[in-house]
This record gives C-alpha cells, sequence and structure tokens, in this order.
C-alpha cells in the first residue's frame, strides 16, 4: 500500500474550506499542557538509499530461517513456498473488495473460496468446509461453540495435547459463559484415553484432540472419537494439513469437526502470524457453520456462478441469535493456501508429509545416540518430537544459534517444570547436512557440559 | 387477506388452533407474505418446555431470521417433520400444511385470552 503525502497547496485547500487560517488554528483546540512544545527529537532526514542501507543492516541483526536452519515448529512451521504462489497471491484480480456480498463484481473472489473449500473437505474428509477462519486457535473455539450450541450441553473436554495457545484463546472464549473447559491430560505424550473418559459425564458437548499433538504425536483419532460419541459429545480434531495428506482423515474416522491451521501451506512463517484457521463439519450442522461459505449456482441464463449461501446463519443477519459473530473470512491467506494446495496437488502433498516424516525420523535417530539424550515419548511422531536433554534445553537453543541452528522451542515456555525438554520440527526443506550439523552440535553441547559441570548452575532456567 | 375465524392469533402474527387440551401454532398468512421464502425452520424436539411468548424457534427466510413465540406455556408433543424438506409448505399453506408445533398446554386460561380474528383482522388493519 502507497502513502502518498500531501502538497501545500492542498493543506491551504483543506484549511480554508474548513475555516482556519493556519493548522495551529486547528490544533488550538488542544489545552497546551498536551501539546509537543517544539520540535520532535527525530533524528535528522535520511535519502532514500540510506534508509535502505540502515533497515538492511538492522535486518541483517535477526536470526532468520534464511540464514539459519530451521528446526522451530510448535504450531508455525518452516515448510518451502513456491515462488508462484507469492506472484499469483500478488495479481490485482485478486484485490478485489474486500467483503463479496456482490456475486456480479467478485466472481473471482467467490470461486477461489468455492475452491478452498472443495480442497479443505478432502483434505479432512468431512462434507463442507467455510470459507477460512482466523487461525487455528479461533476455529477450535468456534467449534467448541458450535457442539455446545448443537448438543445444549456446556461441558467441552479438552485435550492437552492441543497447542498451549489454542487452549488459550479456548479459555478467552469460555469465559463469555458459553461453555465451561475441562481440560484432559497426555500420557506418554498420548491423549490419556481414561482419563478423558472420566472426564466426560454425562453432559458433554464436544471432546476437542489434537492430531497430530502438540508435542508431535500422532493420536488414535478413531479410538477418541469412539470416546467422544459413546458419551454423546461431538469429536473435534485440531489437525495439522500437512499430516492429513498421510494419515487417515479425522473425518474418515468420524470427527463431527475438523479444523486446524493453514499456515503450512503457503503461508510464511513471519513473526507468528498472519494465520489462517480452516474449519469443516458434516452437512447435516450446515446451518451452525461460522463463517461464511460460497455456494455454486447458475444464474438465470443457466450459466455457472458462485454466492455466499446460507447466510442467514451469519451475524449481520441474524444478529443476537448467530451460532457466531465471525462473518469474516481470511481471504488473503486461503488464496496462499488454494494456490498452494493447486500447485502441489495430492500427489505433491503426499511426498512432501512423506519427506517431512523421514528427515523427522532421521533426525530422532540421530540425536538419540548422543549420550544423556533421548526422545521424550515412545510413540508414534510425525513431523516433531520431543527432546530430553541432560541439561536446560535454552542453553542448548542458545549455543546452537552459534551453529546456525534455529534448534527448537524449549518446553519450559508453556511449562516450568519441563526445563530440559525441547520441540523439534523438521520440514521438508531440511537437509541431511543440516541435521547431521544439528547431531554434532548437540554432541558438542553436552561434552561440553559433562567437561564443565558447574555451567549448570549458571544457566537461566 | 385469509384470516380463519376459528382459529386464535397473537401480535407476533402467529396462529394457534385449539384441540383437546392441546393447541397447534403456525405463522398467518401476514406472516410468511411479509417473510418471503422461507428456507427453514429451527424447531426444538418433542418434549420441549415453553413458557408464554418466550422464544421457542426461528423461521429463516432468504434474507431474514425472525424468531418463532410460544403462544401459551406447555409441554410440545409434536413438531411437523415435513418442513425439514420442504419448508416452502409455510408459503404454500401457512393454515394447514405449514404447522410448526403442538403443545399441550398447562393453563387452558391463557387459549381463550389470545386475539380473536376479529382483533388480529383489526392489527392487520393497523399494519396496512
Amino acid at each position: 500500500m502507497s502513502f502518498v503525502g500531501r502538497s501545500d497547496a492542498e493543506r491551504r485547500a483543506m484549511l480554508e474550506r474548513i475555516g482556519a487560517a493556519t493548522i495551529e488554528d486547528l490544533w488550538g483546540a488542544i489545552p497546551a499542557e498536551f501539546r509537543v512544545a517544539g520540535a520532535l527529537p527525530l533524528p535528522p532526514p535520511l535519502a532514500e538509499y540510506e534508509i535502505s542501507k540502515r533497515f538492511e543492516a538492522d535486518a541483517a541483526r535477526n536470526a532468520d530461517s534464511g540464514r539459519y536452519a530451521c528446526f522451530l515448529g510448535a504450531g508455525i512451521y518452516d515448510h518451502f513456498i513456491p515462488a508462484a504462489v507469492r506472484a499469483l497471491t500478488s495479481r490485482s484480480e485478486y484485490a478485489t473488495a474486500y467483503t463479496p456480498y456482490q456475486p456480479e463484481v467478485a466472481q473471482g473472489t467467490l470461486q477461489v473460496i468455492f475452491e478452498y473449500q472443495s480442497m479443505i473437505r478432502e483434505l479432512t474428509g468431512m462434507e463442507v468446509a467455510n470459507a477460512s477462519m482466523y487461525d487455528a486457535g479461533t476455529a477450535a473455539a468456534e467449534a467448541a461453540q458450535m457442539a455446545a450450541a448443537a448438543k445444549s450441553r456446556r461441558r467441552v473436554i479438552v485435550s492437552a495435547g492441543l497447542h498451549p495457545h489454542h487452549r488459550q484463546v479456548l479459555a478467552t472464549y469460555a469465559s463469555a459463559g458459553n461453555f465451561k473447559i475441562v481440560e484432559t491430560p497426555l500420557t506418554g505424550g498420548r491423549t490419556d484415553l481414561a482419563a478423558a473418559k472420566a472426564a466426560f459425564g454425562a453432559d458433554a458437548a464436544a471432546f476437542l484432540w489434537a492430531q497430530p499433538n502438540f508435542e508431535g504425536i500422532v493420536e488414535d483419532g478413531a479410538v477418541l472419537t469412539e470416546a467422544a460419541h459413546a458419551a454423546g459429545a461431538y469429536s473435534v480434531a485440531v489437525a495439522d494439513p500437512i499430516a492429513l495428506s498421510v494419515l487417515t482423515p479425522p473425518g474418515a474416522q468420524g470427527a463431527d469437526i475438523v479444523v486446524g491451521e493453514g499456515q503450512p501451506l503457503g503461508v510464511p512463517m513471519s513473526y507468528g502470524g498472519p494465520l489462517v484457521g480452516f474449519f469443516a463439519i458434516r452437512k447435516s450442522d450446515v446451518r451452525r457453520l461460522p463463517g461464511r461459505l460460497s455456494g455454486v449456482t447458475a444464474d438465470l441464463d443457466g450459466r455457472r456462478g458462485f454466492v455466499l449461501t446460507l447466510q442467514t446463519r451469519e451475524q449481520h443477519i441474524r444478529r443476537e441469535r448467530a451460532t457466531s459473530n465471525i462473518c469474516t473470512n481470511q481471504g488473503l491467506m486461503a488464496l496462499a493456501n488454494t494456490i498452494h494446495l493447486a500447485l502441489l496437488g495430492a500427489q505433491g502433498m503426499r511426498d512432501v508429509a512423506l519427506q517431512c516424516l523421514e528427515r523427522t525420523h532421521y533426525l530422532a535417530a540421530r540425536v538419540a545416540r548422543v549420550p544423556g539424550v533421548s526422545i521424550a515419548h515412545g510413540a508414534p511422531f510425525f513431523r516433531e518430537f520431543v527432546l530430553h536433554l541432560p541439561g536446560p534445553a535454552a542453553s542448548f537453543v542458545e549455543h546452537a544459534l552459534g551453529a546456525n541452528l534455529l534448534a527448537g522451542v524449549p518446553l519450559s515456555r508453556f511449562d516450568r517444570g519441563r526445563p530440559n525438554d525441547l520441540l523439534v520440527a523438521v520440514t521438508e526443506k531440511r537437509t541431511r547436512e543440516e541435521m547431521d550439523r544439528y547431531a554434532s552440535t548437540l554432541a558438542a553441547w553436552v561434552g561440553s557440559r559433562a567437561a564443565a559441570p558447574a555451567e549448570e548452575a549458571a544457566c537461566p532456567r | 387477506m385469509n384470516v380463519p375465524k376459528d382459529l386464535r392469533y397473537t401480535k407476533e402474527h402467529e396462529w394457534i388452533r385449539s384441540k383437546q387440551g392441546e393447541v397447534e401454532v403456525g405463522i398467518t398468512e401476514y406472516a410468511q407474505g411479509e417473510l418471503g421464502d422461507v428456507i427453514f425452520v429451527d424447531l426444538p424436539p418433542v418434549g420441549t418446555k415453553v413458557a408464554a411468548m418466550k422464544t421457542f424457534g426461528s423461521i429463516d427466510a432468504v434474507k431474514t431470521v425472525s424468531d418463532l413465540f410460544a403462544p401459551v406455556a406447555g409441554e410440545i408433543v409434536a413438531v411437523n417433520g415435513s418442513l425439514k424438506d420442504n419448508p416452502a409448505l409455510v408459503n404454500q399453506s401457512p393454515y394447514e400444511q405449514g404447522w410448526m408445533v403442538r403443545i399441550r398446554v398447562e393453563n387452558p386460561a391463557e387459549v381463550t385470552a389470545l386475539l380473536t380474528s376479529d382483533d388480529y383482522e383489526k392489527l392487520l388493519g393497523a399494519h396496512a
């Protein structure tokens, strides 16, 4: 978006029109004590070239994923984005009006949304997908709200395998009073089925579980769904779209709602956003679907056209009776998802997923050989795993920066009781050289600690 | 405007047909005309208790949604299942096939207190 300043002539014209002689006249209404006296304490102006050098130098101080091998995950992943995604999403044809309520001027946008919905349906194994949500966290919370309304029940059982941030968003939604959260623990990295069953009781509206879960473990979706249904609750999966191309989709396991984060599908990591959530359901619940829905229809001459569909669900018509107050979507990010999925196709998605799986297990096998280091859980994992270290994970992460590695996310950020656990993600972008460097860097760190055990006390926990 | 003499009415443009301790409820011809094409009727399950003049469901037209109000207190004993697949019955036959729910009445005095067809015609006159 470009910024065009005002000329002196334009300022004079505007002041004249409102009857002010000078800009000082206009600001005269602001009491003197709230006005800045004199010039702002800013550095002198720079030429465009000087500014670009200055910002390049500042940006070079960041440890970015271009220069560092990125093993960070925990909800946002370093997958390759083909140049075509950026080139196509930037085309002016897609920069149409924000709100595609007018099908006669928004066919391009509406068709993209329709195709996005179709692809999400296929990935999740569900019958209907909406036009997208803000992110996986809000999608999970909307799913809890929808289930509570559908079941006329208020208790929502949430597996501790959900991302801690998603659980926080759920708690924020729950504070409005439409539902109440009961959290159930993991055992050995997996959702504890017995504990979940005990938590259901007779009035659970939904059971939320993640696939794979926050610690990278693949859950048994069929068993979790069966347990939810036995308690009369909806089974709600928060699923990763890359994993969905090789795992049995939750829809095929009987899940009632499948949501997830679309960032791995062509959206840059940025600094943690913007993200995009997907949301898919069974057709029988379509009147409770939050958000927008694009449908295909025929015009008076029988030609194919796309329109927003079932809008009476939405807040601008149903107002306070709407199940959700979201009637927008994450258009640009969903567009990137659509183009990315179309470029890769089903086979490409499977290839990416299998490469992630193979590389993750390669790295896990390498690092598990380092003395004192172990893989925290024995259960199957997909693209991410928890590494249990012989010292503080934060200290290893700091050390690995020296080898140009972003080594992972210390779990102490979410749970202070786990200082030595590190969450490590491996995408298809990681090379054998990078993974071997990771293993040797870890071995060197462990070795240096064995040589100087006093370091422990100095390490921040 | 068709306002059958044998029915009772409410200000919310619903009609009530009394049948041995129960009432059948629907929306009037005037109401369906104001709403336009009905595309969905959201009704509660049989067994639901309803309170007089409180919402018990909603009716979706193409561009608007309207609440349905229970004319009297009681329990829902039947729901018109045909509306699920064919909500247009509300437009085509508002007083017969377009009925919505049957309520077992708690207090018969509430029924006799409802508007008569004459009262309702007067109300419509005020709208016209």
